[in-house]
């Protein structure tokens, strides 16, 4: 008889048991927080878990004229869209030199890129503010945000597109070179349309880093660009404790983002394996 | 027109020279094959021609014209990979139209070529595949198809079948040299397999680190190969050396001798040994014969059927006049 390994009864029972654990543990959280939404600001604040109650739809009715959410939702549509936009102007070319014509110093500059994510944004928090805000007169509007999550996703952006274009065969762009295209043409004709799914994911993957950034969205703005994540951080405590009023907010901060999410769930998890399964 | 002129280049990689000063010159129409054991430099050589590497020092000159600094998608030649490296995302169609599209070829006279090539390359029904649908054979010949369509002016080909089985190479080799005196355009076809060198090419060069060892035609490498490189490369099965005695008596340091060329006899042959291993083809019967006290092995063809098997003795006559005889050096004594 051919050895084969056993399935346990652990193995058969434990393993949904756990699953099913762990999905409830990191989900339990949000799922508060929509429940919380729907409750009376008086409801939210009493400390035990309250699992009855009337619900209402006011905290959402609410919402603009209590916090002008559509003002910083469009905000973070605005900064999100364009940062990826130019994460990927930028980080398509670079990471298609360093892919096919790769020179002794690739593997440096690729590790460099990778370094400026080790320093810690609190480090440069006062020469950031200091020069946008008295000496390039940028401070809090559109083009800073969009320049900074761009500029801080680049790295990923750039790693994450390199390893989908490693995966292309050189030969098919040396046949496009053989063909008569050109650099942009390489790019346009061939990579691009090649590398469409890990492209997708890196621009969706960005989108959302850059949708969830909160240290430097909080702390470059006052109210002019200010996105959903000012909003969520602004509204914590100078009103007091509106904890269902907060709730609402936020989720209906998250909720675009988990909606795309949804959506795009194949290729999120086929940009977060780096194609290391093919 | 497509003469190709290869004046002094070399190749470095880092501090390693593959290719050392090199001159070449490959005239219009013809069909040279570039042969060497692997890592020998032949399909770097190509890729210099095709300008997807840089010459390290020295001129490449198409019809005159020197290219070497023009990028490859300026240089008029197409290329045929041993990957085939078909645009995974286009259909057939697509794939064979790219060439044209990006030369701006107007759409009438890009279907119309297309419908010829496929007609030429038995792809008719295939033109609105996807390369992955299609077998190995299939996928070579869309490549083929989609270098023809261009009308250019050198074919380069990089180990085209040596992904393709057995059966199918033979039907591939006959269709490009088929395709070779129909288009009469140059072709620089890249091999390490010597039996394709010898039936489609007009000149052989034959590589070895880089070096040219010797160019000529098929039939000149087999008759007068210039050194034990040549000589044992060119041929199959592989030339017999013999050293020692033997050589001595035709004084000479080493000497040659084909397989074919070597008659078996029932006795009083010249030489006689043991043997090892006999290969009964039908056609052919070939011997590999121990003892002879000339060399470790001799390899011995034989016309038909020959009834001799392990262990047997056998008698062997060399034929007179052409005994290959090369000095110490291993350079062909004339």
């Amino acid at each position: 008889m051919a050895i084969v390994a056993q399935e346990t009864k652990l193995g058969t029972f434990g393993r949904p048991v756990l699953a099913w654990g762990i999905g409830l543990l990191f989900f339990f959280p949000i799922f508060w927080l929509v429940l919380t939404s729907f409750k009376t600001d008086a409801d939210a604040v009493k400390p035990e878990f309250l699992f009855t109650f009337a619900p209402t739809l006011e905290n959402y009715l609410n919402m603009t004229e209590n916090y002008d959410y559509w003002r910083f939702a469009i905000n973070s549509v605005i900064t999100s869209v364009f940062a990826t936009a130019f994460a990927l102007f930028v980080g398509i070319p670079s990471a298609y030199a360093m892919a096919f014509n790769p020179s002794r110093r690739t593997k440096d500059v690729l590790m460099w890129m990778l370094s400026t994510k080790m320093l810690p944004a609190a480090a440069v928090l006062y020469p950031m503010t200091f020069l946008t805000k008295n000496f390039l007169g940028i401070y809090d509007t559109h083009f800073l945000l969009i320049l900074v999550l761009c500029l801080i996703n680049l790295p990923i952006v750039i790693w994450m597109l390199f390893t989908y274009f490693k995966e292309i065969p050189k030969e098919i762009i040396e046949a496009g070179q053989m063909d008569g295209v050109n650099t942009w043409g390489e790019i346009k004709e061939i990579l691009i349309p090649l590398a469409w799914g890990g492209i997708a994911s890196t621009a969706l993957l960005c989108f959302i880093f850059c949708w969830n950034e909160a240290y430097w969205t909080v702390r470059l703005t006052t109210t002019e660009a200010a996105t959903l994540s000012k909003l969520i951080e602004g509204n914590r405590a100078p009103e007091g404790l509106f904890f269902g009023r907060l709730s609402a907010v936020s989720t209906a901060a998250v909720g675009p983002i988990v909606i795309l999410g949804w959506f795009c769930q194949k290729q999120l998890v086929q940009g977060l394996t780096f194609g290391a399964v093919k | 027109m497509g003469r190709i002129v290869l004046e002094n280049v070399t190749k470095n990689f880092g501090d390693t020279q593959v290719i050392p000063p090199l001159n070449l010159t490959i005239e219009d129409g013809e069909f040279a094959v570039f042969v060497g054991p692997s890592g020998c430099g032949k399909s770097t050589l190509l890729r210099l021609i095709a300008g997807l590497e840089d010459t390290t020092s020295g001129k490449i000159l198409i019809d005159g014209e020197d290219v070497t600094q023009v990028s490859p998608s300026k240089r008029g030649l197409a290329m045929v990979f041993q990957t085939y490296a078909l645009y995974p995302h286009m259909t057939v169609r697509k794939n064979i139209a790219f060439p044209m599209r990006m030369a701006g070829v107007d759409e009438a006279e890009q279907e119309k070529r297309i419908e010829a090539a496929a007609r030429a390359l038995n792809l008719t029904d295939y033109l609105d595949r996807k390369p992955g649908q299609l077998s190995g054979g299939q996928r070579q010949r869309v490549a083929i198809g989609r270098a023809i369509v261009r009308d250019p002016t050198a074919f380069l080909f990089d180990e085209p079948l040596s992904n393709l089985d057995a059966a199918l190479r033979v039907g591939m080799r006959i269709e490009i040299s088929e395709m070779h005196s129909r288009l009469e355009t140059t072709m620089i076809y890249v091999t390490h397999d010597q039996v394709e060198a010898m039936t489609m090419a007009d000149k052989i060069v034959v590589l070895r680190a880089g070096n040219i060892e010797q160019v000529g035609s098929p039939l000149d490498l087999y008759r007068n190969p210039q050194n034990l490189f040549v000589a044992g490369f060119i041929g199959s099965p592989k030339m017999n050396f013999i050293e020692g005695a033997e050589a001595g008596k035709h004084n000479a340091h080493t000497v040659g001798i084909r397989p074919e060329h070597i008659d078996v006899v029932a006795d009083k042959g010249a030489w006689t040994g043991k043997v090892g291993v006999a290969e009964h083809l039908g056609s052919d019967t070939f011997f590999h014969v121990h003892e002879t006290g000339l060399a470790e092995t001799l390899t011995v063809r034989a016309p038909g059927e020959v009834t001799l098997g392990h262990g047997d003795t056998i008698h062997l006559n060399p034929r007179a006049g052409v005994i290959h005889r090369f000095d110490d050096r291993g350079q062909r004594l004339s």
